[in-house]
């Protein structure tokens, strides 16, 4: 069901990850997703690995949660690996027919798979920890100075936060919206590309009609309770570092160093 | 606290072109004043302007003729917005689409920080306002798990952090079950009598009316009928024209009235009936 | 035509950290005509019930059978199913897409294959059911009043000629005036057609006024399945479920406690007024 769907979502728990200032885990994730890219051996992929590893046990999460979110990863995933496992030159292991299978490729696929797995755990692993709207006020902060530019920067943080926690009541809605309309005897799964599409109209059009209605009606409930924009507005979790963000952020030192200088 | 002078309010449709299509007046005259520390009961048919009414409250429409005043702020005035809609909070229908925040204390905070209170309150306003709706269990979870009737607890405990001192709800209680309906009418009874904040109820639930100050009845954007329960239930027939209903109880009542029976004139509760009937 | 659930289970996200059964061992017999009310609070499993009836959702065990066919059997034509049993859910205004109300409800007909003629014979006869008014069929249903676009939505289920018709809250929202047309409606329409109508609700009384049985679901059991007489003769229960009993019965049954020889089962105001009336030596 769609509702299985848990990349991006918040995963309640006490940690010390989950403490954390968001600023230090939007910086970190950063740090981390440079450092992936800064290494050329195996041994980069433990270091790393260990880091990820070490990060969810003390983020309380557990390990089949993190995977799961993988899954709609996966087939990306692995179309990249083998379009680089096909596409690199070097010295020839095997050929078939027009594919040539290269040692180079292999480790090249094998690299590239590891990093885009861990680039999405890692950034996962973000906001599994971190509710939406800390998370949306970290980025407001970090990219803060960018007001100087005329970016509505608060207006944005808003927009993902209300956003990311509307995910869930659409796709529930969805869900709704199909049912409903198979009970009307609408058939989604047969019929070819065409027919398919025109099949979508019947839950594209009310999905878009209450999708508004919706955005009609929070954007009222956000002005009756005297939401104006980020001006004179002040916050009930102002963010704050702590003595941990310091050490996060001289381990996240640690791993880039450490990244850059492995054999 | 609240008071309506003559006020008028009209949808405008236009054509492609601009040009005017129709003109509906959902609201046409209204006069209304809402003393503080009134429970007040707004009744009417679907259409017959009530919501457009209750959005007037919180200047979120503003008269097209005549003049909403909020606790003497003319509530056209850009300046008094803030104030006027900090003062008198809304509550409305759905519940999924009034809470905005991704956990249930953040969402309380959402309307002190709009109003710019210092940090340190916000968290003493969010603590007793979700202790007074009895949420405070529920502080740090997530609000999509909630049922319906914690929800709009939720929300009126949101209005309640911003200090108000009128709460307007749009039919609170319309997506909820028996006692999601129940949970939210206590709460508000219980805000409306012990801390003296003016309630106004919009509903097309008769028995969540019987405990109101004054019941006010709306048609075609209009208010027809105006007293308190007991004057407003008596005239049966009166309701059913405008579409709506008295409780059961208070129907049994009337009809045994009428075949001659020695009731008193107008019953709202079982309760009532219990005791003329038993003395 | 008949509908058999037999030991229904189902459990919500199956394999997942949040697995919990939605359903439990649930056996039904649904007959031909019947006015069923379902009642439960929100998340008792009413809407996860209903879905199963028409195949919207697959029991993880337990069979269900339509004509003494087992739904899930291959041969088993699950648009026969959903042709048969007709589903509005809650809010079935939200689910209306088409350019003018007529085009909206012929596209539950046409899916099921009747043609052209066939389904507009069929989509005018719904309409004129739910008493739409024939002048708006060629308005866009985004324009119309909520009571309208509700009417318009039923139609559209209605068209399809289904001999179980299942409504999800159909009076949610309405003022009392607009409930009441919409119920009797269902109740003509179940009168004329002799279909079977499952009417889930909120509300105590409109159930007690039209069912003539009422299942009551709670935790994803079965707790009542009787007529409405002895399922609100369970008052406590019922309030523990987060019910409650119409406030008509709740006032005869106090007189009766307190003495008065009236009838404590009295479901409508017509019958408690006879009732009472009766006892005070008024009655016929």
């Amino acid at each position: 069901m769609l509702r299985d769907i848990t990349i991006g979502q918040y995963y309640p728990t006490e940690s010390v990850i989950h403490r954390l200032d968001p600023r230090t885990k939007f910086l970190g994730t950063i740090i981390f997703v440079v450092s992936l890219f800064l290494f050329k051996s195996f041994w980069g992929f433990l270091l790393t690995g260990g880091f990820l590893v070490c990060l969810t046990v003390l983020a309380h999460i557990p390990f089949k949660y993190v995977l799961k979110g993988m899954r709609p990863m996966l087939f990306l995933l692995l179309f990249m690996m083998i379009f680089t496992l096909l596409m690199t030159p070097g010295e020839v292991l095997g050929e078939w027919w027009i594919f040539t299978v290269t040692k180079e490729g292999i480790y090249a696929a094998l690299f590239m798979g590891l990093r885009l797995t861990m680039l999405v755990l890692g950034s996962s692993l973000m906001t599994y920890t971190t509710t939406p709207n800390k998370l949306t006020a970290g980025m407001e902060s970090v990219f803060g100075f960018l007001k100087i530019f005329k970016v509505p920067v608060h207006e944005l943080a808003m927009m993902i936060s209300i956003a990311l926690r509307f995910i869930p009541i659409l796709l529930e809605e969805t869900n709704k919206i199909i049912k409903a309309q198979q009970a009307r005897g609408a058939d989604f799964e047969s019929g070819g590309p065409v027919k398919r599409a025109k099949a979508m109209v019947p839950i594209l059009i009310p999905l878009f009609v209450s999708s508004f209605r919706r955005a009609g009606e929070l954007a009222e409930a956000m002005e009756a309770r005297c939401y104006h924009g980020g001006e004179g507005r002040t916050k009930m979790k102002p963010l704050k570092y702590a003595k941990r963000d310091l050490v996060a952020y001289l381990c996240l030192i640690g791993l880039i160093v450490g990244c850059i200088f492995i054999p | 606290m609240v008071n309506f002078d003559k006020v008028t309010f009209e949808y405008i449709r236009r054509d492609e072109e601009g040009n005017v299509e129709s003109i509906n007046k959902a609201l046409n005259e209204v006069d209304l004043d809402v003393k503080k520390g009134d429970f007040i009961a707004i009744l009417g048919a679907n259409g017959s302007g009530k919501s457009t009414l209750a959005r007037h409250i919180n200047a979120l429409l503003t008269p097209t003729e005549g003049t909403v005043f909020i606790s003497e702020m003319d509530t056209k005035e850009e300046k008094n917005l803030l104030k006027i809609r900090q003062k008198t909070g809304m509550v409305f229908q759905n519940p999924d689409n009034q809470i905005i925040a991704g956990l249930v204390e953040e969402d309380v905070g959402f309307g002190p920080e709009n109003i710019g209170v210092p940090t340190k309150e916000i968290w003493e306003r969010v603590a007793f306002a979700l202790e007074k709706v009895g949420m405070t269990a529920y502080r740090e979870k997530s609000p999509n798990n909630l049922s319906g009737g914690q929800k709009q607890r939720v929300a009126i405990a949101g209005i309640l952090a911003m200090k108000p001192e009128c709460i307007v709800l749009d039919e609170p209680t319309a997506m909820l079950d028996p006692k999601g309906r129940r949970e939210v009418i206590e709460t508000i009874t219980e805000l409306n009598k012990k801390e003296g904040i003016t309630i106004i109820l919009i509903t097309h639930y008769m028995t969540e009316v019987v405990g109101a100050d004054k019941v006010y009845v709306m048609s075609e954007g209009n208010i027809k009928m105006f007293g308190t329960p007991r004057q407003i239930f008596k005239e049966v027939e009166r309701l059913k024209k405008y579409k709506l209903d008295v409780p059961q109880v208070t129907e049994i009542a009337y009809r045994l009235r009428q075949n001659g029976l020695n009731i008193p004139e107008c019953i709202l509760t079982v309760d009532e009936f219990m005791q003329c009937v038993t003395g | 035509m008949s509908l058999i659930l037999d030991k229904i289970n189902y459990y919500y996200g199956k394999g997942t950290a949040f697995e919990s059964k939605a359903l439990k061992n649930i056996s039904l017999s649904i007959p031909d005509g019947e006015f069923i009310g379902l009642i439960g609070h929100t998340g008792s499993g009413k809407s996860t019930l209903i879905q199963h009836m028409n195949g919207l959702i697959k029991a993880d065990s337990g069979n269900i059978y339509y004509n003494g066919q087992d739904i899930c059997d291959k041969d088993f034509k699950m648009t026969e199913l959903r042709r048969k049993v007709g589903l509005v859910f809650q809010y079935p205004e939200h689910q209306l897409f088409e350019s003018t109300v007529i085009k909206d409800v012929l596209f539950g007909p046409k899916n099921i294959g009747l043609s052209q003629l066939e389904a507009e014979v069929a989509a005018y006869g719904a309409l004129r059911s739910v008493g739409f008014s024939d002048d708006l069929i060629d308005a866009s249903p985004f324009e119309l009043s909520g009571g309208q676009k509700r009417r318009v939505a039923i139609a559209g289920v209605l068209a399809m000629s289904p001999e179980i018709l299942i409504l999800d809250e159909p009076t949610a929202g309405l003022d009392p005036a607009g409930r009441t047309e919409i119920l009797s409606l269902l109740k003509t329409i179940k009168d004329e057609k002799g279909i079977t109508v499952i009417l889930v609700s909120h509300s105590m009384e409109d159930v007690a006024e039209f069912a003539e049985r009422i299942i009551v679901i709670d935790d994803g059991e079965i707790k009542f399945d009787d007529e409405p007489r002895k399922v609100f003769s369970h008052a406590e229960e019922l309030r523990k479920m987060g019910l409650e009993i119409p406030q008509c019965t709740e006032l005869m049954s106090r007189l009766a406690d307190a003495g008065f020889n009236v009838d404590r089962t009295c479901l409508t105001v017509d019958e408690a007024v006879a009732s009472i009336l009766r006892s005070a030596g008024r009655g016929e």
